[in-house]
């Protein structure tokens, strides 16, 4: 009954496809984290500038991104443009868009977050020892700001990696769009078979999310310094 | 002159963290009345052995006498024993989200049950006593670290123990507020309380101490008569101790 | 550039459409914070006092909850359950969903809370002979409590946000609700000018209130 639709799972080419989708979904988290760490450092170190003009804006950024949910974001991103501005984006360079702007405005408030809590003293003791500007932050304060960036970081890229599930909603082919046809497709003979192929890809994101929360925490706890 | 029972018996007390001894082997007998002064170098074991005495710590070896009743047995209810032994410590931990009266009424009342009426005129009358009746309604967060460390000392008082143990009490304290707090303390030792304090107070410990035990490694050093010590300090270490204090 | 424009009188013309998914998100949203924090509390006193074999049976399911995605586990409770023999409604799914997946978060929230409060005031509190349900009940929590707030927050606007997927399985709140208005109606700016304004509308309540509670805890707190 139930038992018989696991073996759905090894019909055919089924698991590789699963497989390929989940790589689908992973290549456009990838390439959105890569985007916002180097985009999200850059602007992280811009936001620590006191300066109001540079703050507001970027706070207002940081906040739409906080207020509206990303599946909201992908819907405007998917239907706005193209019905306003005559340009036709496949749904996974607006995968790619939402979740690069989403990834550096978080980032950036890890990076800005980072900075803004290293001690003052660290700066001031460096001085007095005698290094230069340059061997301050490179020995001194970037190690320390990446420690305490590190570990959040981990954790955006886990929960970008969750997030990329929502890219089924707006049609790109990925695990859950693969995972779906293959429950049409062998509706009549394994009729349990959406509990097993949802089943399966439950895992799958937990085999992927999983160590990276782990490794995270080791790390956190070996800099608990 | 009749033999009384010490009121408290320490007997060969060890306490050890995994291997390391902390307490070597402590004997001491303490009288109803007596204010003992225990001083010795940071790690010696002094706060650890104070700990033992109300069941924060687990004790390895030897035994603790109350009333010649044994503590040191799986039947202790320790509750009961921290009535009549009560501690103040170095961070006068007051709750910060109770005022300074709900502080002090929460043991006496629920976990002592007693009577509200006789509760609060026991803490008033304290409050004046220390000088902080004015602050019955203020919270924590509006006290200075002096007051504060009164009011901790009133809410082990209220609760009225047989004994009380100060842990380094005025350590925390700027200087200025440290006075007020040993005023207490002074106060307390002439109405006839049994008390063990650990501090660092010198001065102090030698005015107001019936006896002095100096602690090092562990163990009891020396142990004399608050006078005695002070002038005339037997053991190398303890001179040692002392003079490290004289510039 | 056409279509900048608003069409105010289709906006008119659908709210009620919209009042009916924002109200249907808020009650959904509650019941499942409600659950949440239920589940949440319960999860960190055990995870706090190192409750034998319990201890271990929360760590996998808060590992579970929180390294997988809200839609796998709504798809896995609304499509893949009724084929093990269990049928559920879209909301109750949600509820579960949210239940499940915001009881991970609040846990997290509430255990840091409780292990923020110092061993001293602990000590303190034995010293004057509380029992540890008394020092639960008048050391530990109002002091986890004001600790927690933030994180607390943090989670509702979180799993508020997340009925945001609840789209995925039919069931008609603000993101579906505008899904479906734009396939029928094609007003795409207004429509998504609606949601994000039924979001705000949601949200910004939602925070002054939590800032509120944040402010008023904060009050009666805090002086070592």
């Amino acid at each position: 009954m139930l038992n018989s639709g696991i073996s759905v799972l090894f019909e055919g080419i089924n698991l590789q496809r699963l497989l390929i989708g989940l790589l689908a979904t992973l290549r456009v988290a990838l390439i959105s984290v890569l985007i916002s760490i180097i985009l999200g450092i850059i602007i992280g170190i811009i936001r620590t500038s006191k300066n109001k003009l540079i703050q507001i804006p970027f706070r207002i950024y940081l906040e739409l991104f906080r207020i509206i949910p990303i599946l909201v974001w992908l819907f405007v991103i998917y239907y706005v443009i193209p019905a306003n501005f005559d340009i036709n984006l496949s749904s996974e360079v607006v995968a790619l868009i939402v979740f690069s702007l989403w990834g550096t405005a978080e980032m950036s408030d890890i990076v800005r977050g980072a900075i803004i809590s290293l001690p003052k003293h660290q700066m001031e003791s460096s001085k007095a020892l005698g290094l230069s500007p340059v061997q301050m932050y490179r020995f001194v304060l970037i190690p320390q700001a990446a420690k305490r960036s590190i570990p959040p970081m981990i954790n955006l890229i886990t929960r970008m990696i969750k997030t990329t599930a929502l890219l089924t909603m707006i049609g790109v082919i990925e695990v859950i769009k693969v995972g779906q046809q293959i429950i049409e497709v062998n509706n009549l003979q394994y009729p349990t078979a959406s509990f097993w192929i949802y089943g399966i890809i439950f895992f799958m994101y937990f085999c992927i999310c999983f160590p990276l929360s782990r490794f995270s925490r080791k790390l956190e706890q070996k800099w608990a310094a | 002159m009749s033999q009384q029972v010490p009121i408290l018996q320490v007997k060969g007390l060890i306490k050890k963290y995994g291997d390391k001894a902390v307490l070597n082997g402590v004997d001491l007998q303490v009288e109803k009345g007596k204010v003992i002064a225990i001083l010795g170098p940071s790690g010696c074991g002094k706060s650890t052995f104070l700990r033992c005495l109300n069941g924060l710590e687990e004790v390895q070896g030897g035994d603790i006498l109350l009333d010649n009743q044994s503590l040191i047995n799986k039947s202790t209810n320790w509750r009961t024993v921290r009535q009549r032994i009560g501690m103040v410590f170095q961070s006068y931990d007051l709750f910060p989200n109770l005022t300074v009266m709900e502080n002090i009424l929460l043991s006496p009342l629920k976990v002592q049950k007693r009577s509200r009426e006789e509760v609060e005129k026991q803490a008033k009358e304290l409050l004046e006593r220390v000088g902080l009746a004015d602050r019955a309604n203020d919270y924590p967060r509006q006290l200075s670290g002096g007051q504060k460390q009164r009011i901790a000392i009133v809410r082990a008082l209220c609760i009225n123990p047989e004994i009380m143990l100060f842990d380094e009490v005025t350590a925390s304290l700027d200087p200025e507020m440290v006075r007020e707090v040993l005023d207490v303390i002074a106060q307390l030792a002439e109405q006839g309380m049994t008390m063990l304090i650990v501090t660092h107070e010198m001065n102090f410990a030698r005015l107001v101490a019936d006896e002095v035990i100096f602690m090092d490694k562990g163990k009891i050093h020396e142990q004399a008569v608050a006078e005695e010590f002070f002038s005339n300090p037997q053991t190398d270490r303890a001179k040692q101790f002392l003079n490290i204090l004289q510039f | 550039m056409e279509n900048l424009t608003f069409d105010w009188q289709y906006m008119i013309d659908v709210l009620p459409h919209y009042k009916t998914a924002l109200w249907l998100t808020v009650k959904l949203a509650f019941i499942g914070i409600a659950f949440a924090i239920i589940v949440g509390l319960i999860c960190s006193v055990i995870q706090y006092f190192k409750i034998r074999v319990l201890s271990n049976v929360v760590q996998v399911y808060l590992e579970i909850a929180r390294n997988t995605p809200l839609l796998i586990q709504l798809f896995f409770l609304y499509y893949g359950l009724p084929k093990a023999g269990v049928t559920l409604s879209g909301e109750l799914c949600g509820i579960i969903g949210l239940t499940f997946l915001g009881g991970s978060y609040m846990a997290e929230v509430f255990r840091s809370g409780m292990e923020a409060v110092t061993k001293s005031q602990i000590e303190t509190g034995k010293a004057i002979g509380l029992s540890n349900l008394q020092l639960m009940r008048y050391v530990i929590i109002p002091q986890a409590f004001s600790y927690s707030i933030p994180g607390f927050s943090a989670n509702c606007i979180f799993l508020l946000k997340e009925t945001s997927v609840f789209s995925g399985i039919a069931i008609l709140e603000l993101t579906n609700t505008t899904k479906n208005l734009m396939g029928i109606f094609y007003k795409t700016n207004e429509a998504l000018f609606m949601l994000v304004i039924g979001y705000l509308i949601i949200l910004l309540p939602l925070t002054l209130f939590l800032t509120w509670l944040e402010r008023r805890v904060r009050h009666a707190e805090f002086g070592n």
